[in-house]
């Protein structure tokens, strides 16, 4: 990033920091850095304690690997949250996105990240063997796969529903279908054959999976 | 800078990196630019149209218009989806080793039709043959073959002798077998003539034909070896993907009684 001379040292470093972080680019973190100058000292000492809280604080939980501030975490203590279902996903943001919809009353498990047979990224650098030793145990009767409907997804899906099929599990994986809102003659062919392969019926009761 | 004029072209996806909020880096093929990469924005949020088009494995239409240091995908349309490798894992697995061997080697700018065709028939092959592992053998032989990797089975690649079936050894290194004298000096890993008869059956005839010939499991898997070996060289390195298969298999070993995968709606 290219640095005017007259910016002060202790501001470029605030500005080099804004910028390593996604998604902000050298015009973002010019401004984030000058609006946290201007605020009020009480702002700044707030996020800079956000900041070393959450690296802290924060640990993964032993069971289901989700970020957490104490071991086990929420869901996990949780005794109304259905300990025979296991959602899996790649990231804990995933679990944010599953949560707001209120239809899974099961637990989680965090993989984070999917297999990527092409960067050499496999079972064993993802949080795999802590969900097999989840499975060993009592109670787990359903795994649904909520990885992502990419390559590195479906290769992830693909070897935990392999790996786990031995167990006498059942493995679900989320439907793929049309996003609500979208028009069917933009779908693409593979959408449209998923969703009409997993068509649903019309009258009565859909043919939707309940959490128990 | 000049407005430049949007490229159209066929292209094949071969791999896929997530860049920034929402978009997606694509590695294309194509017959007239060789290797290209493309940003396709916006590809993973669930409302874009182009998601379903631009997806890893796939062959499709691209119109790319030219961006500051990558080209950016404005249109897209599939012409072939091949479902079967996404359905099927151990398909998927195998593809992946085509996409990543070509990933790794084509050229930027460097258009080759008859690798883009090369690579079209095995993707398709390894989606539709009953075998697919055999299309994958057949498509490294002949990746070898373009790639200035030919490896020698007609003479002895240490003493230039004419080779029979038996007793002949493969030396990735040197590039071929080596006869069965030169092979009990120490040169090359050992080579059984039904794997050895297989590879110049492979050689000299399609595909068709080389899918029809039936191999046992343990000669299959032993041409699969030299052929990796052949290819890692050629490489200069590890075939990545490689150890996904490994762990697929390992996993397989593991669950002979694999279910199938039900759909669930959360
Ligand atoms: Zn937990
Ligand atoms: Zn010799």
């Amino acid at each position: 990033m290219q640095r005017s001379p007259v910016t002060a040292p202790t501001l470029a470093r605030l500005i080099d920091a804004f910028h390593r972080l996604p998604g902000i680019g050298p015009k973002s973190a010019q401004r984030l850095a000058y609006y946290i100058l201007r605020a009020p000292r009480e702002e700044a000492e707030a996020l800079a304690e956000a900041l070393l809280e959450v690296k802290d604080r924060t640990q993964l939980c032993g069971v289901c690997q989700n970020i957490t501030d104490v071991d086990p975490c929420a869901v996990c203590s949780d005794p109304n949250r259905a300990a025979e279902t296991i959602c899996v996903v790649e990231e804990p943001l995933d679990i944010v996105a599953i949560e707001r919809t209120g239809a899974h009353r099961g637990r989680y498990h965090v993989l984070h990240g999917a297999i990527s047979p092409m960067d050499g990224i496999g079972p064993e650098d993802l949080k795999v063997r802590e969900l097999l030793a989840r499975l060993g145990d009592q109670g787990v009767q359903e795994v649904i796969l909520a990885t992502n409907p990419n390559l590195e997804g479906e290769a992830t899906a693909g070897y935990l529903s392999r790996v786990i099929g031995a167990m006498g599990l059942r493995i679900t994986r989320l439907a793929h279908g049309l996003p609500v809102g979208a028009d069917v003659e933009y779908a693409d062919e593979r959408t449209l054959r998923e969703a009409l392969t997993h068509r649903v019926l019309m009258d009565g009761e859909p043919d939707r999976y309940e959490a128990r | 800078m000049p407005r430049t004029q949007p490229l159209r072209t066929e292209a094949i996806v071969l791999r896929q990196r997530p860049i920034g909020d929402a978009d997606k880096v694509c590695v294309l093929l194509s017959p007239a630019h060789g290797r290209m990469e493309a940003v396709a924005r916006g590809v993973r949020k669930t409302t874009s149209r182009l998601a379903g088009h631009v997806d890893t494995l796939s062959r499709g239409t691209f119109q790319l218009a030219r961006g500051r240091s990558m080209y950016i995908v404005t249109q897209a349309q599939t012409l072939d989806a091949w479902p079967s490798l996404h359905d099927d894992i151990d398909r998927l697995s195998l593809a992946v080793g085509v996409a990543e061997l070509i990933d790794r080697t084509a050229m930027p700018d460097v258009g080759s039709r008859s690798l883009y065709r090369l690579t079209q028939e095995s993707l398709a092959r390894v989606a539709e043959a009953d075998d697919p592992a055999a299309a994958v053998r057949w498509f490294q032989l002949r990746w070898l073959d373009q790639q200035g990797y030919q490896p020698e089975l007609d003479a002895c690649v240490r003493c230039r002798a004419a080779l029979e079936p038996a007793g002949n050894g493969l030396a990735a290194l040197e590039g071929g077998v080596v006869c069965p004298d030169c092979h009990r000096a120490g040169a090359g890993a050992p080579l059984s003539s039904t794997a050895f008869r297989l590879l110049r059956y492979m050689r000299r005839s399609s595909f068709d034909l080389t899918a029809q010939v039936r191999v046992n499991r343990a000669a299959a898997s032993e041409v699969d070896r030299h052929l990796s070996a052949l290819v890692e060289h050629a490489l200069d390195g590890r075939l990545r993907s490689s150890s996904f298969a490994q762990a697929l298999e390992g996993a397989a070993r593991g669950a002979r009684n694999t279910r199938e995968v039900d759909h669930a709606a959360v």
